[in-house]
């Protein structure tokens, strides 16, 4: 079998007949009208991509840190310590659930919940790949770039809740972070979307599809695009609060900043969370920029690399990838950088970035509407 | 001073500046201690300590303006408790003399220098938490080592540890 | 409504018990929090708690408090013989313990007056030397920790490792050697250690320039610290700052070269002070990079060492030391150049006793670290964490 029949027939011969009746069953389970069945279906594959790559980017970056500083990272649980995060997760699982006797109960529990949930929410609209993709609203991009602005109310509820002096002051830089950097963050996004004129996540993807691979994709289709990809990284990084601008949780300032008084699953929670939206952003910088679910690779001559390594499965491996590939610079910068002041923070929040996305957003107008 | 030795070039520097001070102070002062190892003079007139601080720092023939230690010091014999300073002319004149200032054991109170030598500060804190000797015109005169509750000062040589602290047995 | 101006006057008198507080609005009803920052702080570097008071994130006020570690370190010198306060010294600087008890033999050699061989002169200075080497990867290490960058420090510790195996080699300890004794040494050093050692610094050489890469000159690292905790050098001195602090506010004081001692006169190294291109004179990046300096003139002088020692032919460590160490009646106060400052020793003897009548450590960390009340004054928290980091304290010789 060549790798463009994989490519034609591949979501059936992975599925098997046997799982397609049995989704088409559950997707004809409608309770009380309501397409109960086909969102089931949708969750559960959704749900194991978000958590597989979760757990895998724990050890991943485990194992990245422990590499770039001469040591060996976890090693004995399972070959290479390939279970370490499970093992964690199960240790974290049966630790004793506390919660301070002084700690608002009610905002110390929801916290890590809203938190969890929110980071998991932006999951609906990814296009995993051009036949998958949660909930295609047309307001896909809007709704990702809202729902993200949602954690901050976690973040607060847990810092607020946990009646802690260092959890405030963690929650409270946060919520400054998150609140400045949307803005910087949402105007480089808008210049994708004006590139695409659409907010659909789907339809983006699909607008850069086509058989020179990358060259379709909108980092490369304007002169100006990557400033505002620049633009969106950095406040990503900013949004789910990794280094550099890992403030909020600053450890050597803040203790642990807001998750201060959280242990055992409340803590994994939180931690999870993280790295949900870590591959959230990074999930979205690559389908506005990077053309999602489409193959890099471009058609040479006889040589197709592009239909070759295109197709639903391959989109999904395409668009993990991507994502994990922007996971992997997040982790890399986060243990090669020193941590900025707060100050510094807003400063090249409002003093650089907003200046830069709002230039960038002109210049991406104009390039549209005069140029091509 | 052993007789017969060279008397060395440090040690000579801090006779000279000792003199100047004696020529100023006269009867305030003892007479020099003019050893190898830390050639020193007594301060007779206690309550002139922070005048000849001053003036030790601030003449400009002296410049003593880095105090490289003060240590409390217990003198059961004489019944006395007092203080060593190491006084040095840092990157002036590299001159270095010490001072020794004594009070009585009892209740006995110090003019305190942490105005004219910031090292003075946590030092004196000290010298009172281990030897409880009180400075007059310190700034904050509290414990610094031992708790702010701890009974006794413990390097006094007749010093007898508390039975209990907090419930604690304290003895071992 | 009620309930608003009352709370509205508490804040008010609030206001007025305080004097160092600035009041900006009353209307916004701030207040000061006290802010509880150690003992158990990962950036207190071990158990120093600094009581804050914050408004919002700048600090009105930091207020040390020490004794957390305190051992009774002059109770028990009083209490040992001359030669047994040595493993004490040890736990003064944990990090530099070959200075500690370097700095204490000079004490009491001092008041002994002997004469010391002169190869047991240079194994002191090479092991110290590499243990300075080693305070201070681990003082820039934890002070990348500080300002938020992870991999140096492992970088330090890896190299700082292999020093660590070397004195354990020497010593046959880690951390708490016991190796310098009154009048010599506890051995010689064994048959292979000097190439080793000469190995290490053609090792280390490259390394330091990495992490000078790494750290130093990354961009964030000297925002981070660039201006931030000026210290004037004539206040400098005044609060008694000794070692790399001094040197970082601009003053050319060593006492290895101001105030020599054992065989640093013959030795060529340079005292590097901060040329105030690079960074502010006397802010946390001077002392940052003075330590960083240091490390190169440290593997200079080890260098030499190794160049000009005598051989080890009919040599013994202990040949100098008394049988009975009772000095003459009378004081000393003997010094060196620990990786933090000076680290002096007051010792009295009565010339009757064979134990100290009083042995004082003047620590260069507690000297140092006095300097923290003012130098916090309308910092952010960050900057307090930088400049606790700058003033690189080991609490175990600030609490003693």
């Amino acid at each position: 079998m060549t790798l463009t029949a994989l490519s034609q027939f591949s979501l059936p011969f992975l599925m098997g007949s046997g799982l397609n009746v049995w989704s088409e069953t559950l997707v004809g389970f409608n309770v009380w009208g309501l397409p109960l069945g086909l969102i089931i279906l949708a969750a559960i594959p959704l749900v194991f991509i978000a958590l597989y790559s979760l757990t895998y980017g724990v050890y991943g970056e485990r194992k990245i840190s422990a590499f770039m500083q001469d040591r060996l990272g976890p090693m004995d649980v399972g070959k290479w310590g390939i279970l370490q995060t499970i093992a964690d997760i199960l240790k974290l699982i049966q630790k004793e659930d506390i919660v301070p006797t002084s700690a608002d109960k009610f905002l110390f529990v929801i916290g890590p919940g809203i938190l969890f949930v929110a980071s998991f929410l932006a999951y609906a609209v990814l296009p995993f790949s051009s036949a998958f993709i949660g909930a295609n609203l047309n307001v896909g991009l809007y709704y990702a770039i809202g729902i993200v602005a949602l954690e901050v109310v976690g973040i607060l509820a847990a810092g607020w809740g946990s009646n802690n002096k260092w959890a405030l002051y963690g929650a409270v830089r946060s919520v400054a972070q998150i609140v400045s950097y949307e803005i910087p963050a949402a105007i480089a996004l808008l210049c994708g979307a004006m590139m695409a004129g659409t907010l659909d996540m789907q339809q983006i993807s699909i607008l850069q599809s086509g058989e020179y691979g990358f060259a379709h994709f909108y980092l490369f289709q304007s002169p100006i695009a990557w400033l505002p990809f620049l633009i969106y990284f950095i406040a990503s990084l900013a949004e789910v609060n990794r280094a550099p601008f890992d403030i909020p949780e600053a450890e050597s300032e803040l203790v642990a900043g807001y998750f201060t008084e959280y242990s055992g699953m409340k803590f994994a929670v939180i931690f999870l969370a993280e790295y949900g939206s870590m591959f959230m952003v990074s999930a979205i910088i690559s389908v506005v920029f990077l053309g999602g679910w489409n193959s890099p690779l471009p058609n040479i001559g006889s040589l197709a690399l592009n239909t070759w390594t295109n197709g639903p499965v391959w989109g999904a491996f395409w668009m993990i990838m991507k994502g994990f590939f922007f996971i992997f610079v997040q982790m890399w910068l986060r243990w090669t950088l020193p941590r900025l002041r707060v100050d510094q923070l807003m400063y090249l929040c409002w003093k650089v970035l907003t200046p830069f996305a709002f230039i960038s957003f002109v210049l991406t107008a104009i390039w549209e509407i005069y140029v091509p | 001073m052993e007789e017969g030795k060279q008397m060395s070039q440090s040690l000579k520097n801090s006779v000279t500046a000792y003199s100047i001070i004696k020529e100023h102070f006269g009867s305030a002062i003892s007479e020099f201690d003019p050893n190898e190892t830390m050639p020193f003079f007594e301060v007779l007139d206690v309550s002139r300590w922070t005048e000849i601080a001053l003036f030790m720092r601030d003449n400009s023939k002296l410049q003593f303006n880095y105090l490289a230690c003060l240590s409390g010091v217990d003198y059961p014999a004489e019944d006395k408790v007092g203080i060593v300073c190491n006084c040095e002319s840092l990157g002036v004149f590299n001159h270095k003399l010490a001072v020794k200032i004594k009070c009585s054991r009892q209740g006995g109170s110090l003019p305190s220098v942490a105005y004219v030598w910031h090292t003075a500060n946590w030092h004196e804190r000290e010298a009172f938490d281990m030897y409880g000797m009180t400075f007059t015109g310190h700034p904050d005169l509290t414990r610094i080592l031992c708790p702010d509750d701890w009974v006794g000062h413990p390097l006094l040589k007749d010093y007898k540890v508390q039975e209990t602290y907090h419930g604690i047995k304290v003895p071992y | 409504m009620q309930e608003l101006d009352t709370a509205r006057q508490a804040s008010v008198r609030v206001n007025r018990k305080s004097d160092n507080r600035v009041v900006i609005e009353k209307d916004l009803m701030t207040e000061q929090m006290v802010l509880a920052m150690g003992p158990q702080h990962p950036s207190t570097h071990g158990v120093l708690k600094l009581e804050c008071f914050t408004d919002g994130e700048v600090i009105t006020e930091a207020i040390p408090c020490l004794g957390y570690l305190h051992r009774c370190f002059e109770k028990t010198c009083e209490r040992v013989d001359y030669p047994a306060v040595v493993p004490y010294t040890d736990r003064l600087d944990y990090l530099a313990a070959m200075n500690s008890e370097f700095a204490y033999a000079i004490a009491v050699e001092k008041l002994l007056d002997i004469e010391i061989p002169r190869r047991v002169e240079f194994i002191r200075v090479i092991v110290a030397e590499l243990n300075r080497i080693a305070s201070h990867l681990v003082a820039i290490g934890t002070y990348g920790i500080d300002l938020g960058a992870f991999t140096p420090f492992l970088f330090c510790f890896r190299d700082r490792e292999i020093i660590l195996g070397l004195l354990e080699w020497a010593s046959g300890a880690r951390m708490l050697y016991n190796y310098i004794w009154i009048g010599g040494l506890a051995y010689d050093v064994p048959s292979d250690f000097l190439k080793r050692v000469k190995e290490f610094v053609a090792y280390f050489r490259p390394k330091a320039v990495e992490l000078c890469n790494l750290l130093t000159e990354n961009e964030i690292f000297v925002k981070r610290t660039w201006g931030i905790g000026i210290m004037p050098a004539d206040v400098a001195i005044n609060y008694g700052w000794s070692g790399p602090m001094l040197r970082g506010s601009g003053v050319q004081w060593d006492l290895r070269r101001n105030d020599p001692y054992s065989i640093y006169p013959e030795l060529d190294f340079k005292v590097p002070v901060p040329d105030g291109k690079s960074s502010v004179v006397g802010d946390c990046l001077s002392r940052h990079l003075v330590r960083a300096y240091e490390m190169d003139e440290s593997l200079k002088i080890i260098e030499q060492c190794l160049d000009k020692i005598p051989s080890s032919e009919g040599f013994n460590s202990r040949s100098a030391i008394p049988k009975r160490i009772r000095p003459k009646a009378g004081e000393v106060y003997g010094r060196a150049e620990n990786p933090r400052g000076e680290l002096g020793f007051y010792i009295e003897s009565d010339g009757k006793s064979t134990k100290p009548i009083r042995c004082k450590a003047r620590s260069s960390c507690f000297v140092n670290l006095s300097a923290m009340k003012d130098m916090s004054k309308g910092q952010l928290i960050p900057d307090l964490v930088a400049i606790i980091g700058s003033i690189d304290i080991v609490l175990g010789e600030v609490d003693r």
